[in-house]
């Protein structure tokens, strides 16, 4: 009982720690599947982090926390496709501007206006998006197995998380089943073909990188009004590139993401769990080794040793009509 | 690919555009400062004194300066051939691992002259090696290098972790870092040259890897410019279906380009380490590898901007420190929005005010913009 009470516990971190991964993830998988690489995940979820918790301490309102962290993560998201779809530029080198902006600003913002060593004021509870407590979760705790799957792991976590796993499905759906999500692919595998059609790549392509922008705002805020009290600084971490990762990981396919972003939680719950704590068989894993799993995981996956992760075909290249 | 842009003069080209791409990216900057309630005037005027006012700030300048010319070129090497190396943190935190087995090992037998050449092998041939895998996965498996490059940095910092952690600290020592360096393995300060000329130093990290740093910028010069080697890469970089056409092999030109660049990238750990700290520390690469990318957009892949580039970004992150201790609202991070903005103005959207300025020049003197040969295109 001792192991699945542990068990339980460790996937329950694992939804908690794959809920950022997984709306970054769908994000980069919007702009990649429309043909722009997005390195500046990180800096839009870092961005929408520190507004989220900025304008919530402010307001007082979650929800109004919410909307700025969406609205300033678009705001980014927008100046990457402004340098990158109108002025052509080199999509990695704006994603890699984005990244220092959003980690210099942040701080520096976040410093001048609440003084607290980059840090924004702890948010308090109605500030915060709190635990959504299914019915019925209290009354079937104690009934053995399904009780705490039931209660632990699908009830009591906060609305971002099940939006993010709604994000899935929808995502699908949209990418799959709706016209914009067809031209939207069309576009990442072949922008001529789509302006032949008389279709605006340029606005097919901002319109994703909307969506990036958008889920990365959740992604953010969930990292400082969910999972953190508030906003710290560099509090993303390299999630971003996790995220990057998980998506390579998925081959840019939605339901792929979820897995992806689930396996990469689960081996940091993982890890956290085992810090020191010897295997069997294996004997003790260094932390270090499992931190960066998911990269060489990835690595792994690139060389084409899992099968072969094909990137949409103009992923990266900026489209230049009439030539 | 071929930009779908008119030719300038050189002196437009070379000089003009990044200096009006910088104006700009330092316009924005000062409305950040405005953001915060600070002078942006007075801000200027602090980080530019801080930066060059007293020997001391001068020093600190060329301090910075040393490692992001080495970050600098490395991103310069692999962009003349076409990849985006966005690996020189990794690749420079990982040569911290040769630097510090061969300090550790020599410092107490050999003079600094002997543990300096053994300590740059040992940085380059880390670096260089760390670049091999993603070069080779690029090269031979397809995989995208910016990508691999990034994984890798990840892998480092987990490396390097365990590394101080697991061996290189002493045992009783509490702090993921190696003991201090003893006098053979730290390098003698340059600061004497800067007080010929009057100026006073209390005391500054400058030192010698700083002419390393000059050597290898002319080296990169003779090898791009002036080599075999340099050309293929360069015809790589332009079109990968020409090299091929010309016979160049793109798994070699891609991995001893790949290498030559980590090599570069695995040097600029020398300087804060033997040069500084004598000690090799926790994250003491601190974001330099990524500077490199701003210097060389900056630089325009040339080492001579490249070279003018690092001291202008030695100058911020000196200036910017006493900026910060100046103005309380300011802090460090400052240099980081620079950072960023000078990536996004110089780099991203290097173009923006291109056809403003070639607007300019065909009304001036349409010969100089080459009118005559764009018509046939109706531009």
């Amino acid at each position: 009982m001792d192991l699945f009470n542990a068990i339980i516990q460790v996937l329950d971190s694992t939804i908690r720690l794959s809920v950022p991964l997984l709306l970054a993830c769908l994000a980069g998988l919007y702009s990649e599947r429309a043909g722009i690489f997005d390195i500046g995940l990180e800096g839009k979820m870092l961005v929408g982090a520190f507004a989220g918790a900025a304008s919530a301490s402010v307001f007082h309102s979650a929800y109004i926390g919410l909307g700025m962290a969406i609205l300033i993560s678009v705001a980014f998201a927008l100046i990457h496709g402004f340098a990158s779809i109108t002025h052509r530029g080199n999509q990695i080198v704006s994603g890699v501007a984005i990244n220092f902006i959003a980690a210099g600003s942040t701080i520096m913002l976040g410093q001048a206006w609440f003084q607290q060593g980059g840090r924004t004021p702890a948010l308090a509870s109605d500030e915060r998006f709190g635990a959504i407590i299914w019915p019925g979760a209290d009354a079937v705790r104690s009934v053995p197995i399904l009780g705490p799957i039931y209660s632990e792991l699908i009830s009591g976590h906060s609305v971002l998380v099940y939006v993010a796993f709604l994000a899935v499905p929808f995502t699908w759906w949209v990418l799959f089943r709706t016209r914009f999500g067809l031209r939207m692919r069309a576009v990442g595998e072949n922008p001529a073909a789509v302006d032949t059609a008389g279709i605006s790549v340029a606005w097919l392509r901002y319109r994703a990188l909307i969506c990036t922008g958008v889920l990365t705002g959740i992604a953010g805020a969930y990292l400082s009004m969910v999972q953190n009290g508030g906003f710290v600084k560099d509090m993303t971490a390299g999630k971003g590139y996790i995220a990057l990762a998980a998506l390579i990981f998925a081959k840019w396919k939605p339901v792929n993401a979820m897995f992806a972003c689930l396996l990469f939680g689960f081996l940091d719950a993982l890890s956290i769990r085992l810090q020191g704590t010897p295997l069997p068989l294996i004997g003790k894993v260094p932390v270090q080794l499992m931190q960066a799993l998911p990269y060489i995981l990835t690595v792994i996956l690139l060389a084409g040793f899992i099968g072969k992760a094909i990137p949409p075909r103009a992923g990266g290249v900026p489209y230049v009509k009439e030539r | 690919m071929s930009t779908p842009y008119a030719k300038l003069p050189a002196w437009a080209d070379y000089g003009l555009i990044p200096v009006i791409n910088l104006a700009v990216a330092f316009l924005v900057a000062g409305f950040v400062v405005l953001l915060v309630g600070e002078n942006p005037f007075r801000a200027a005027v602090v980080l530019v004194e801080g930066a060059f006012g007293r020997g001391q700030g001068i020093a600190f300048t060329l301090f910075y300066a040393t490692t992001f010319i080495f970050s600098g070129l490395s991103v310069a090497v692999a962009a003349h051939c076409g990849l985006f190396n966005i690996g020189g943190e990794g690749q420079g935190y990982i040569a911290g691992l040769g630097i510090g087995i061969v300090c550790l090992a020599f410092d107490s037998v050999l003079p600094w002259w002997l543990t300096f050449p053994l300590a740059i092998v040992a940085a380059a041939a880390m670096g260089a090696l760390w670049a091999l895998i993603p070069a080779y996965l690029q090269a031979r498996r397809g995989s995208h290098i910016v990508i691999t490059t990034i994984m890798f940095n990840f892998i480092a910092a987990s490396v390097m972790v365990y590394a101080l952690v697991g061996f290189l600290k002493p045992p009783i020592s509490m702090a993921p870092q190696t003991r201090t360096f003893l006098e053979g393995a730290q390098l003698p300060k340059l600061n004497w040259v800067i007080e010929l000329f009057g100026a006073k130093i209390r005391s500054a990290p400058f030192n010698v890897s700083f002419l390393l740093a000059l050597a290898m910028a002319f080296l990169v010069w003779v090898l791009i410019w002036r080599t075999r080697l340099g050309y293929e890469m360069r015809t790589y970089g332009h079109s990968s279906k020409a090299a091929r056409y010309a016979g160049i092999s793109e798994t070699r030109i891609i991995i001893v380009a790949m290498m030559i660049s980590g090599a570069l990238a695995g040097m600029m750990a020398l300087n804060p380490t033997m040069g500084d700290q004598h000690n090799v520390a926790l994250e003491f690469v601190s974001g330099a590898g990524f500077v490199g990318i701003a210097v060389a957009l900056m630089g325009r892949l040339h080492p001579v901007g490249i070279v003018l580039a690092a001291i202008l970004f030695g100058m911020l992150y000196q200036g910017g420190a006493e900026l910060a201790f100046e103005m309380p609202a300011i802090s460090r991070d400052m240099i980081v929005i620079i950072q960023g903005l000078v990536i996004l103005f110089a780099g991203a959207l290097e173009h923006m005010f291109r056809p403003y300025v070639q607007a300019l020049f065909a009304s001036l003197s349409p010969r100089s913009v080459g009118i005559e040969a764009i018509k046939g295109k109706g531009a």
